[in-house]
């Protein structure tokens, strides 16, 4: 196993404007301005935090994961990775990450990726695309379905191997690990606390977590 | 590896159209059909997206694709799914080995940056072309657009992930003459840019050709080599027939 770039965060809770829990299988929705730093704290370890992000003003320049991956040459997100728009532009920066690995290929569990890759009979269950559709649903920005793309995993670990293998491997994250960006534009943040309960790499039960945002740091 | 069915019999064949490097295509293929790609130079790379003909919110999906089949990269054997669970098409033979779906495609700046400007003023219809665009042309044909761009499938080009997960393109992946069969399990709207790989490091602008050719491959049988791959496969093989019965 390579080392892991990890990287602490000088930002104290106690001074975010904005401090939250996300229950387990429930979405998050919220904006994030530019220059503002937002955390998710993974509050008791190996849970899935599925995110989309999207340019606030024109929301048809989205999280891109083919770009991220391009753009660094590299697969696995850390303190350092920018993460890039459709646009080829950098909407976050990762600042800080105690984690040190995140995956953007294993993408988001849906009810109909269940009956494939466990059964045919898990369609009924709880899933990180009906969050992320619940989410939409309720929200007034005209987004849909058609704008579900492929999202990040924070704290998920997905190694891939030179053989082109693909593996769910046990988790790297822990209780209070966390990952820190910058917004380098205004950006819509939409979160599916995972609920995937067929999986081992979130021991099969899935755990709040805490989102935590600053404003920007003044100069 | 599998057997190329090179040369397709005539009661086979279907049509065929070249794909000149840097060029963009789409259309629509139907289940029960299969489309064979060649690389005839070996330097050939074409980024590919695939819709549901029918309800085009249904797409191809990276993601679903290599959970279902434990797999980063796609070769015979393996399905190309949807967001929905279903098998959009299938690789039925491959002589090349690996194509890559995880490193994306160009784009205007990049190619800018890397080969220089070139227009049609200046160049006619040997202008470098990138596949950001190339593809967004080709979608707005079917009134779909920027929202409808997702991660791809770059076919004939191989990027191998070391420990720490850095990519290096490997230029030796495809020769002059390898091809694959994919052959469709649904009604499928494809889209395909033959513009170089984004992470391809050779400096000059020379994207490969390629030739297009469809055949009647019919659907496949309860021993079909992409069915049986996995278990995954089997039940998304079943989830797809039963949206034709």
């Amino acid at each position: 196993m390579s080392s892991f770039n990890l990287v602490e965060s000088p930002f104290d809770p106690k001074t975010a404007v904005y401090n939250a829990v996300v229950d387990a299988g429930d979405p998050w929705l919220h904006e994030i301005k530019k220059g503002q730093v937002f955390r998710i704290l993974d509050l008791e370890g190996n849970q899935a935090v599925d995110t989309l992000f999207y340019n606030a003003r024109d929301p048809d320049e989205r999280y891109s994961a083919a770009d991220t991956v391009r753009a660094q040459g590299a697969l696995y997100l850390t303190a350092g990775t920018q993460l890039m728009s459709t646009e080829g532009r950098v909407m976050l920066t990762i600042t800080a990450d105690t984690c040190g690995r995140h995956d953007t290929l294993g993408g988001a569990c849906s009810c109909e990726s269940n009956t494939v890759r466990y059964a045919l009979n898990k369609r009924p269950m709880h899933s990180c695309r009906d969050s992320f559709l619940h989410a939409l649903a309720h929200y007034d920005g005209g987004l849909t379905k058609r704008d579900i793309t492929s999202n990040i995993n924070f704290f998920m670990n997905v190694p891939v191997t030179p053989e082109g293998g693909l593996t769910f491997a046990d988790g790297v994250s822990a209780p209070g690990k966390y990952v820190e960006m910058r917004a380098e534009m205004d950006v819509l943040c939409l979160i599916s606390n995972c609920p995937q309960l067929n999986n081992p790499c979130n021991a099969y039960n899935p755990t709040p977590i805490r989102v935590l945002i600053w404003d920007a740091p003044s100069q | 590896m599998a057997q190329n069915l090179n040369p397709i019999p005539p009661e086979l064949f279907l049509w065929e159209e070249a794909l000149p490097g840097g060029c963009h295509w789409s259309g629509v293929l139907r289940r029960g059909n299969a489309l064979r790609l060649t690389d005839l130079s070996g330097r050939a790379n074409v980024a590919a997206l695939f819709y549901n003909a029918e309800e085009k919110l249904e797409r191809y999906n990276m993601p679903d694709t290599l959970k279902a089949q434990h797999t980063a990269h796609l070769t015979t054997g393996h399905a190309l799914y949807s967001d929905m669970g279903h098998v959009l098409c299938s690789m039925i033979t491959d002589t090349c080995g690996w194509h890559d779906t995880v490193c994306g495609v160009s784009n205007a700046e990049m190619v800018k940056a890397k080969y220089g400007e070139t227009t049609y003023q200046t160049r006619r219809n040997a202008m470098y072309r990138n596949g950001r665009d190339s593809l967004l042309i080709e979608l707005g044909k079917w009134g779909l657009g920027k929202r409808d761009v997702v991660p791809n499938v770059n076919f004939f080009s191989k990027a191998v992930a070391d420990e720490a997960g850095r990519l290096h393109f490997d230029e030796t992946n495809s020769r002059p003459g390898a091809t694959l069969d994919l052959r469709f399990e649904m009604n499928v709207l494809v889209v395909l840019s033959a513009a170089p790989h984004p992470l391809d490091p050779r400096p000059d602008y020379a994207p490969g050709d390629v030739m297009l050719t469809a055949w009647k491959s019919g659907t496949p049988g309860a021993d079909d080599v992409c069915r049986n791959a996995c278990a995954e496969n089997q039940r998304g093989f079943y989830q797809t027939e039963i949206l034709y019965r």
